[in-house]
């Protein structure tokens, strides 16, 4: 099976978050990034599943920013085995972004079977590039999952919705899955994991290569600031 | 002026709140609303109120129950003969789903999940939280349309003073299309309760509940005043909880009018989950536990003592 990871890097949860002074982001300098925390379900399941069915591989995409590749070479490091990065700000909306995805996933030369996200990004929380990526690539696909189960061909996903309920859904191959918390538990990364990362292929692409433009902006954004603070009570 | 389409879920015989708080902010303008199935008379009744000009009942067979794909077909084809500017819907688990998925049938843009927002004349303006609510930024959108809008539940508010519409009713014929992604079956939830996304008050306890059969005192206390019952991820983990119940950063965000935090110290990750609650209430033995310094109201004593006690006294309060 040809299985894909979305991966995206985020600012660390502690990271303190300031406005750049006019108001058009945030200041990114001095900030952490980490692993978005749901696509290390993503990137677990994808190893799951890649070693349930012999001779699969699994290719891990971004878009974002070159500064700092911590999130690929994590996903390499757990046993992923090549990588794309779409160079691009790190601030694309969803639209731009899973076009640049699809772009990548194209450039790859091979058909996905599986395509493994998370349900949702810590830093945006759009919850959205999983559902246009699936809808651009015309395939299937179930966000919010937290259950797996099934073969090549055949899988039983379920979603959770409102009060803990799940909807079970019956999906045929290829397909989109976006994983929440709960359908796996993510390995760490072992230390000879680590040094073999640092060998595996990382593909740089630009927009340009991808097929994504300034005419693909659908979303504006500006004047960051932050919350009113609350008076202390 | 924009034509404006607002999406509805049914739930019973009511729409969910979210789609009466988007129509009462959308007073002035001429919008229509449309939900999948037959419409029960109170929630038109309810939808008149609050300003709706026609209410859309799109039928179709495989339609009975949500699936990605049906859902999105049938709304893409109704909107496809409308001409719609904008198309809104709740920010709930199905619309957080769907509408992306017919934002980008139209090749449209989307902002996710505003908490407020204007029409400057035909324009749209929203403001979101990013970061977990560690920044706020302006949204707007361009490029083809219509545009595609969700709302977080109880951010907006009732409007009090909401004009009246026709709200008269159509049958639309839609077609669910292919579907891949097959539903085999619904399992319940554990609670019956309004989800924590929706609640008007939350009753959340941490790691210092020590065990799951102790969340039986917030329970009784949520079903005295109404509340639905939410954990910190240090309860989750320990196993006192499901995830469905998480409040935060990597759980749900909430804005109810009131949050009662019972041993909870106030990580920064689960305040971003629910620090845009209208009143804070927080019960701690540590008088230094951060979320004091969000809390609107401080209890300091241990909860084990005083959350039977405020729950005696509800009782009282409210003649139960
Ligand atoms: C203030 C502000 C407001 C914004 N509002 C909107 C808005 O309303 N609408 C809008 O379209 N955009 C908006 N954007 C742009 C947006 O923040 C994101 O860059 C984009 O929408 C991605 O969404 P997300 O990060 O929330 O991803 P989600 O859709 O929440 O992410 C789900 C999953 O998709 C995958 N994924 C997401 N991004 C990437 C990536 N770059 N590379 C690889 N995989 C990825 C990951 O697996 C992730 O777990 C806004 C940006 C800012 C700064
Ligand atoms: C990436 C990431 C994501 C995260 N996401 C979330 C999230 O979504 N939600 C979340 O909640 N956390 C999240 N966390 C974890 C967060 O950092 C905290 O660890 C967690 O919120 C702590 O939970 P707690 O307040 O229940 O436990 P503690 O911090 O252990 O606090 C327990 C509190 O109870 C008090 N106490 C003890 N006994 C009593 C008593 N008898 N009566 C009254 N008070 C008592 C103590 O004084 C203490 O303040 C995340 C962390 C990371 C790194």
């Amino acid at each position: 099976m040809n299985i894909f990871v979305c991966v995206k890097q985020v600012p660390d949860t502690e990271t303190k978050i300031v406005p750049s002074g006019d108001g058009s982001f945030i200041e990114t300098s001095s900030i952490k990034w980490i692993m978005n925390p749901y696509d290390e379900f993503a990137v677990e399941q994808a190893l799951l599943v890649q070693a349930a069915n012999a001779g699969s591989t699994v290719t891990v995409v971004r878009v974002g920013s070159v500064k700092d590749t911590e999130a690929l070479r994590t996903a390499m490091a757990m046993g992923a085995d090549d990588a794309f990065l779409v160079e691009a700000a790190d601030n694309l909306d969803s639209y731009m972004i899973a076009k640049a995805l699809k772009g990548a996933i194209e450039k790859s030369g091979k058909t996905p079977d599986l395509i493994l996200s998370g349900k949702q990004a810590i830093d945006d929380d759009c919850l959205q590039v999983p559902q246009i990526l699936a809808t651009m690539l015309n395939l299937p696909s179930v966000s919010v999952v937290v259950g797996y189960e099934g073969s090549a061909t055949d899988i039983t996903v379920k979603r959770e919705v409102e009060g803990g309920a799940l909807e079970v859904y019956g999906v045929k191959l290829p397909a989109m899955i976006a994983c929440n918390k709960g359908i796996n538990t993510p390995r760490y990364a072992s230390l000879p994991g680590i040094m073999k990362a640092k060998k595996k292929p990382l593909t740089t692409l630009s927009l340009a290569d991808v097929g994504v433009s300034d005419a693909d902006k659908r979303v504006k954004y500006s004047n960051f600031q932050l919350p009113p603070e609350k008076p202390p009570g | 002026m924009a034509k404006i389409l607002v999406f509805t879920e049914l739930h019973g015989s009511h729409v969910k709140g979210v789609t009466l708080e988007i129509l009462g902010k959308l007073a002035g303008h001429t919008v229509d609303v449309a939900a999948i199935g037959a419409i029960p008379a109170e929630a038109i009744a309810d939808l008149a109120k609050f300003g709706a000009a026609n209410v859309h009942s799109l039928k179709g067979a495989n339609l009975e129950k949500y699936t990605p794909e049906g859902y999105a077909n049938a709304l893409k084809g109704f909107i496809a003969g409308g001409s719609y500017d904008y198309v809104f819907a709740g920010a709930t688990s199905l619309g957080k789903d769907l509408l992306p998925r017919v934002a980008t049938m139209f090749d449209a843009g989307m902002a996710s999940e505003v908490t407020n927002f204007i029409m400057e004349g035909d324009k749209f303006a929203g403001t979101r939280p990013l970061f977990a609510g560690k920044c706020f930024a302006k949204v707007e959108l361009q490029g083809p349309k219509p545009h595609f809008v969700t709302v977080r539940p109880n951010a907006l508010g009732m409007n009090a003073n909401p004009t009246a519409g026709a709200a008269s009713v159509k049958e639309d014929a839609v077609d669910a299309g292919a579907i891949r992604a097959m539903i085999k079956d619904i399992v319940k939830g554990a609670s019956e309760k309004l989800d924590l996304t929706e609640a008007n008050i939350i009753v959340s306890g941490g790691r210092a509940m020590k065990d799951a059969a102790n969340f039986k005192i917030l329970e009784e206390m949520a079903n005295v005043i109404g509340a639905t019952v939410g954990a910190s991820r240090a309860a989750v983990d320990s196993g006192f909880a499901p995830h469905a119940m998480q409040v935060g950063q990597t759980g749900k965000t909430v804005a109810p009018s009131l949050y009662i935090a019972c041993g909870i110290s106030g990580a920064i990750q689960h305040l971003a989950g629910m620090r845009t609650s209208k009143v804070i209430v927080a019960i701690n033995t540590d008088p230094d536990a951060p979320i004091f310094t969000k809390a609107d109201y401080g209890i300091v004593g241990d909860l084990f003592t005083i959350v039977p006690i405020m729950t005696q006294e509800f009782k009282n309060l409210l003649g139960k």
